[in-house]
């Protein structure tokens, strides 16, 4: 959906010359905000984006310096405000972040596995202003894999809150994250959210960012299996079409399967700003990986961070490209990719993303593609999401 | 044919508003926006579920005195935001 925000204008070009020393660079206003209000969560996915070392940090923002927050950012234009974590239920100011948000005006969006919410609390934040809640079907939880496996009994609670949430008149966006050990079954998850009257279905196989990185092996299917689930999720958008439910199924490639990366999120600080539980502003939820001194908002003021901190201006405009990105033609199209996977791949994030053919590393994504076409098939090799988990990476 | 009788009402999909940032108006749906032209955002101004198509046209035509005939332009437009589900007529 995120996709949608392109339709916004970015005032901004990247490929504006560098103005030279702090003047800030071309870019355009933060629209979208994310909020992760806590890295806590009950549920242990082994493909979330979290960072590895996340039992590291401590100290959430309080709710007054979320608000306060929120409130620079709507001045700064921002207008969807996303609530996320780890579990944002956790939170238990959660109801009050949301009345405020809904009254300086965002449209206000929880994104939440499900787990801890009931009809009353759906209710309440209704009252409060909630414009959307999307209940992420997070495909290798358990319940999910009860459901593909044909046992409905331990999904019910999911079920349960996805109907609910339509009921109370909320739209319904499904977010399914797929992999080698579901997408076959992207039949069975398309007829669920038909069942479920869903308005949008993202499909989409996870990227390998975080906890993901560590699961590549167990989670990237193989072209056959993605090719099928494309050609199944184009024969459900005919029949679906053909029998008038306007429902949107969004089928997301992963890019390990392309020749050319995705632009970094509209490009690096035009788009999106992330903000995390201890407070440090991020231009995605992935960029904390990067060896780039990031800004807190307790110490400087969101307006400055977004003009003019070092970490917002990195990697605007193209004085930081190497070749083959630089005297690429294509290079206002994608900006070279994803700073986050050259830096994962090839350890300098000054690269091109290797997904690009261009890249001299791109081999490391072909031997990625190779390997899911011998890999067998060992959930039980998932290095899972939990603090103890975090802490052996925080150490190491 | 769009009857000029109906009540043509927003989508429970979309919010409506005036965006200062953009200085237009915008639809805001589930974590997108899209942002509305001059004309565009005048008319879904209008739309509320309670005024009728012909009460829109004129009150439009009234508030835009020289713009001339209106009445294809705005249906246009109508049947165009409801093919896109941004309004049901
Ligand atoms: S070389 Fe760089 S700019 Fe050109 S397509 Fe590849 S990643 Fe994009
Ligand atoms: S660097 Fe990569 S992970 Fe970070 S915003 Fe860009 S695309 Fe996303």
């Amino acid at each position: 959906m995120i996709d949608a925000m392109s339709a916004s204008p970015c005032n901004g070009s990247p490929s504006q010359p560098n103005l030279g020393g702090s003047t800030p660079k071309a870019h355009g206003q933060p629209l979208w905000l994310l909020a992760e209000l806590t890295y806590k969560c009950p549920l242990q996915c082994p493909y979330c984006s979290n960072p590895l070392d996340f039992s590291d940090f401590g100290g959430e923002l309080t709710t007054q310096q979320w608000l306060d927050l929120f409130q620079q950012g709507r001045e700064l234009g921002a207008v969807q405000l996303g609530f996320s974590g780890g579990e944002p239920l956790v939170r238990q100011d959660l109801i009050e972040l949301i009345g405020g948000a809904h009254e300086m005006g965002y449209y206000t969006n929880l994104i939440t596995s499900g787990v801890g919410l009931n009809e009353r609390k759906m209710a309440e934040f209704h009252k409060a202003g909630l414009d959307h809640i999307q209940v992420s079907f997070q495909a290798s939880d358990e319940s999910v894999n009860n459901m593909l496996a044909g046992s409905k009994k331990a999904f019910e609670q999911k079920l349960k809150m996805a109907r609910e949430v339509k009921a109370q008149g909320y739209p319904m966006v499904l977010n399914f994250v797929t992999h080698r050990h579901n997408i076959d079954r992207i039949d069975r998850i398309i007829e669920l959210c038909v069942e479920l009257e869903a308005d949008y279905v993202e499909l989409a196989t996870c990227q390998y960012y975080g906890w993901a990185f560590e699961n590549v092996e167990q989670l990237l299917p193989t072209r056959a299996q993605l090719e099928h689930a494309e050609a199944v999720t184009n024969q459900y958008r005919k029949k679906l079409a053909a029998e008038g439910n306007p429902i949107k199924l969004i089928f997301v490639t992963p890019d390990y399967y392309e020749e050319r990366p995705k632009g970094c999120m509209n490009g690096w600080g035009q788009v999106f700003l992330t903000v995390t539980p201890d407070g440090k502003a991020l231009p995605c939820h992935s960029a904390r990986m990067l060896p780039i001194e990031f800004p807190n908002v307790k110490e400087m003021s969101l307006q400055q961070i977004w003009d003019q901190s070092p970490g917002f201006n990195y990697f605007r405009g193209d004085d930081w490209m190497k070749e083959p990105c630089r005297s690429c033609d294509e290079k206002d199209k994608d900006f070279g990719g994803c700073h986050c996977q050259a830096y994962m791949l090839t350890g300098d994030m000054h690269n091109a993303d290797p997904v690009c053919g261009k890249s001299p590393h791109h081999d490391k994504i072909v031997t990625a593609r190779n390997r899911a076409e011998e890999v067998v098939n060992r959930p039980d090799e998932f290095v899972y999401r939990n603090e103890r988990n975090s802490r052996v990476f925080a150490k190491g | 044919m769009i009857d000029r009788a109906t009540k043509p009402a927003l989508n429970k999909m979309f919010r409506f508003q005036w965006e200062k940032a953009q200085n237009s108006y915008v639809l805001l749906y589930p974590e997108g926006m899209i942002q509305l032209n001059g004309p565009a955002g005048e008319i879904l101004a209008l739309v509320d579920g309670e005024r009728t198509v012909d009460l829109i046209i004129g009150e439009l035509q009234e508030k835009f005195p020289d713009a001339g005939e209106l009445d294809s332009d705005v249906l246009e437009f109508m049947q165009e935001a409801n093919t896109q589900g941004w309004i049901s007529l």
